[in-house]
């Protein structure tokens, strides 16, 4: 049994250790936000928030992340007031087919954190997600202007 | 499976009428839709509090097409843009609505341009059904009755009353028979770059995708499928892996796959990569990456080869030419690679059989369906869900619902997805066509353009997926010639003087498909990198020259035009930066591209600016089309630059993300997109055309920055990165 703490909840659940948290947080938790892209944390799109921190959990036994505090993209809202990210992604309408935005928007959010007014230079190295629709271009636009938001 | 499609696309179209004013067989029962709202016509259900909800044939992946489509059916309808909703009709339903809403196939960039007029009329007849409705009920004629945002006013009296309000009623009318369509001039929704419909549940993690369905006792199958294309299942050893936890079953799919069936995907997939497998690879394990390119080096000077454009006297032509050049230029396979992996969920029993699935034609997945579980239309359906990503991957093929029903019927009663891994994904895609071309052209003395001649080399896709059309043509792909065809919506882009353009087929045993853009990716990159070869072999300016060769084509010219203009042809760069075009026409839209790029240490290339017109006569979302226009270049750019299938003992190599890349946000150039909408009685598509012209614009710019001429894709074999 693992005890994980996901968006402010506990969760046990009865898996194997080894298990990457991504399937966990899909399969034993039911939050499916979260994508599976590659499986080898090339691409992105499981991003997922541990400790505030932006990682890849399609390689993250889920062993090594019990007791830390874990975010999804559905805990990413206060309620039902957008993250800033997610709001400036709406307004900008960023997505295309929106299968890796979960976890752009994850690792938007996390740079965000660390760094409220990102240059390019800074999103570039932080932004390293795959996103086959091309979504670029908005992606930077997007992230600029969470920045100038408040809170 | 292909037969399958092909007859029933056969027997669905004979039975297609009145589509479009949208009348059935059920005439004038009121249809309903599952929360009891009536439908008007079969594009417009309105609920009692005047939401819209808007059904249409096409897939969304990511696209904007339902928008779009929402966009021209509100036009006509006069409801309120804000009070719009979508969704999918059934395969199923359809086909038994005598095709009521057409082709459900998303590919060819044809989802607007080639169903525009009926879902137009769709929304028009609604909105006269509306006011009659209002008018009956006012006792008044309906021609003193107007409509504004899904109000209805009665002009002397100045009544008002809402579409909800009268729903019911126009719902029990007679469509009209014909219906006029609003001039352009007077539109109001399309044009505009409104919002779009499915935004909001892609940032918060609620959208569903496939492979996010749950169903109530839903198993997951991870499968294998043989590496080595046409390869067989031999043998496997299930007892090693079924007593592993959550593990149901393992079962052969097919004659060439194996599934485990587990309670999770991820114990599924943990006890596969444990199952003992025997494959029988069969002869075409013997082929190499090597003996695909030889076969394609000799079709380069084969005698024989089937014609796509040619006028004049090619031989003659290039006989009075005082220069001569030649080049060869080569495009490799590449898979789709969409973010979201193939995947399907299917039920079966004997009475019933279902599949939820991601898909770019449901007709297509329904004809799949049909074949794998051997049931009648009337005791199947497919319940299309909004896809991760297409790019043409997800249309014609659907071998991920014939397998998830082959495995689905193994465990009657039971739901299962199937989802592939991403490694399943990359080995087992219908990759785009690898092709060489050698083109020849002749100079005269001044330095006009007598002759030319290409010959592409290379796979054909229509020969592998649409068989019956190369045997009506003789053995001829006539799709190998977009860009470069004599007419018709791919139609060559300029107007020279003893021309041959013609292809040596040489198919491989690597299923070709239709990648975004399909052959104008490499029919772009062979032309446009050589106009420029031409126009410095004549000492020409290279805009000048494609100028002095486009006699006739002022479409052409025109987005040729704007983007030399936007970049600042003719003007001095910035310091170390230099500029490349290219211009084409596809899927009947006219595009152009013009680059600039700087190279460090002759290599790492810098995309700085891509400035990109694009001529669709009509542009419905503009907003919109500037996202698939700089979405197409990371796309068309990932594979210009990093991006390669190759083949080892019949099997592809590459098998994720870190030897087939994808362009990152750092390596993005900033795209600047015009859209030239001036009307005329053709709608050109969005989502493909103008991806082609990056790649050749890039590389003409390479060269001009360094004086090295590129003409093999992916540049990294040649050492050269993106940065």
């Amino acid at each position: 049994m693992v005890r994980l703490t996901i968006n402010g909840k506990t969760h046990d659940v009865d898996v194997d250790p080894n298990t990457p948290l991504l399937w966990v947080i899909r399969e034993q938790v039911g939050l499916t936000g979260t994508k599976y892209g590659c499986g080898i944390a090339q691409c992105g799109a499981c991003t997922v928030h541990v400790n505030g921190a932006a990682m890849r959990s399609c390689m993250l036994p889920v062993g090594t992340v019990v007791g830390q505090k874990i975010t999804t993209i559905e805990g990413l809202a206060t309620g039902k007031t957008l993250h800033k990210v997610q709001k400036a992604w709406v307004d900008h309408e960023v997505p295309q087919c929106g299968y890796c935005q979960s976890g752009m928007i994850m690792a938007a959010a996390a740079l965000l954190a660390a760094k409220p007014k990102p240059t390019d230079a800074d999103i570039n190295a932080a932004i390293t997600n795959i996103c086959r629709c091309g979504t670029f271009q908005e992606v930077r636009a997007a992230i600029h202007a969470a920045a100038k938001t408040q809170a | 499976m292909k037969m399958n499609r092909r007859n029933f696309i056969v027997t669905s179209a004979a039975v297609t009428g009145g589509l479009a004013l949208g009348f059935d067989p059920f005439g004038k029962q009121v249809v309903r839709a599952q929360d009891g709202s009536p439908e008007i016509t079969a594009w417009v259900v309105i609920q009692p509090n005047d939401r819209v909800v808007i059904r249409m044939a096409r897939s969304e992946m990511g696209q904007g097409t339902i928008t779009g489509l929402a966009q021209l059916v509100a036009e006509e309808l006069e409801c309120d843009w804000n009070k719009v909703t979508y969704e999918y009709p059934t395969p199923g339903t359809s086909l038994k609505r005598k095709r009521v809403w057409g082709d459900f196939s998303t590919g060819g960039s044809r989802g607007i341009r080639t169903s525009h007029e009926y879902v137009r009329q769709g929304g028009a007849a609604a909105r006269v059904m509306l006011v009659q409705a209002a008018a009956n009920q006012w006792k008044v004629p309906a021609s003193e009755c107007v409509t504004s945002n899904s109000v209805i006013t009665h002009k002397p009296s100045g009544r008002k009353t809402t579409y909800g309000k009268v729903a019911e009623a126009a719902a029990k009318l007679e469509p009209p028979k014909d219906v006029k369509l609003k001039d352009p001039k007077e539109w109001k929704v399309i044009g505009k770059p409104v919002k779009r419909l499915d935004t909001v549940d892609k940032v918060n993690g609620k959208q569903v995708y496939g492979f996010d369905l749950k169903l109530p006792g839903m198993l997951n199958a991870a499968i294998k499928d043989c590496p080595v294309f046409g390869g067989k299942l031999k043998s496997f050893d299930a007892g090693r892996v079924s007593g592993l936890k959550g593990v149901k079953k393992v079962v052969p799919v097919g004659d060439s796959a194996v599934a485990v069936v587990a309670e999770t995907w991820w114990q599924a997939k943990t006890a596969l990569d444990q199952l003992p497998i025997q494959w029988d690879e069969g002869p075409n394990a013997k082929v190499s990456q090597e003996s695909i390119l030889a076969t394609l080096k000799e079709g380069l000077g084969a005698s024989q080869a089937f014609v796509g454009n040619q006028n004049g006297d090619i031989k003659a032509g290039l006989a009075k030419a005082t220069k001569t050049v030649e080049a060869t230029y080569f495009y490799p396979f590449l898979n789709h690679a969409p973010m979201e992996p193939m995947n399907a969920t299917a039920r079966y029993t004997p009475e019933r059989c279902e599949v939820w699935v991601p898909t770019q034609d449901g007709e297509a997945s329904f004809a799949a369906l049909l074949a794998a579980s051997g049931l009648p239309a009337d005791k199947c359906d497919v319940y299309k869900i909004n896809l991760g990503g297409g790019f043409g991957r997800r249309g014609a093929f659907q071998d991920y619902v014939t397998q998830a029903v082959q495995i689905a019927k193994q465990m009657p009663g039971v739901p299962v997805k199937l989802l592939w891994t991403r490694e399943e994904d990359m080995l087992h895609g219908h990759y785009h066509p690898i092709m060489m071309a050698k083109l020849t052209g002749g100079l005269d003395a001044s330095g006009n353009l007598v002759g030319l001649h290409v010959r592409l080399s290379g796979q054909s896709i229509l020969a592998a997926v649409r068989p019956h059309i190369v045997e009506q043509q003789k053995g001829r792909d006539p799709l190998t010639f977009q860009g470069l065809a004599d007419t018709g919506e791919h139609a060559f882009g300029y107007s020279i003087p003893n021309l041959l353009i013609d292809h040596a087929m040489r198919n491989t045993h690597v299923p070709p498909g239709f990648w975004r853009g399909v052959n104008i990716n490499q029919n772009a990159v062979f032309m446009e990198c050589f106009m420029d070869e031409l126009a410095q072999a004549a000492g020409q300016d290279e805009l000048e020259f494609r100028r002095k060769n486009m006699q006739g084509l002022p479409r052409n010219l025109g987005v040729l035009n704007a983007v030399a203009q936007r970049i600042g042809w003719g003007k001095p760069a910035p310091q170390g930066v230099y500029r490349g075009l290219a211009q084409m026409k596809a899927f009947n839209s006219f595009v152009a591209a013009a680059a600039e790029i700087s190279v460090r240490d002759g290599n790492k290339v810098k995309v700085h600016r891509i400035v990109a017109a694009t001529d669709p006569g009509y542009a419905v979302n503009p907003a919109q089309i500037e996202r698939q226009v700089s979405g197409s270049f990371v796309y068309g750019l990932s594979a210009l630059f990093m991006q390669e299938n190759t083949v080892k003992d019949g099997r592809i190599v590459e098998d994720n993300f870190h030897t087939f890349p994808s362009m990152r946000i750092g390596q993005m150039p900033k795209v600047e997109t015009i859209i030239i909408a001036d009307g005329g009685p053709i709608w050109g598509g969005i989502g493909e055309p103008t991806i082609c012209v990056a790649a050749p614009a890039v590389m003409n710019a390479f060269f001009k920055a360094t004086g090295k001429r590129l003409r093999d894709v992916p540049l990294k074999n040649q050492g050269i990165e993106l940065v």
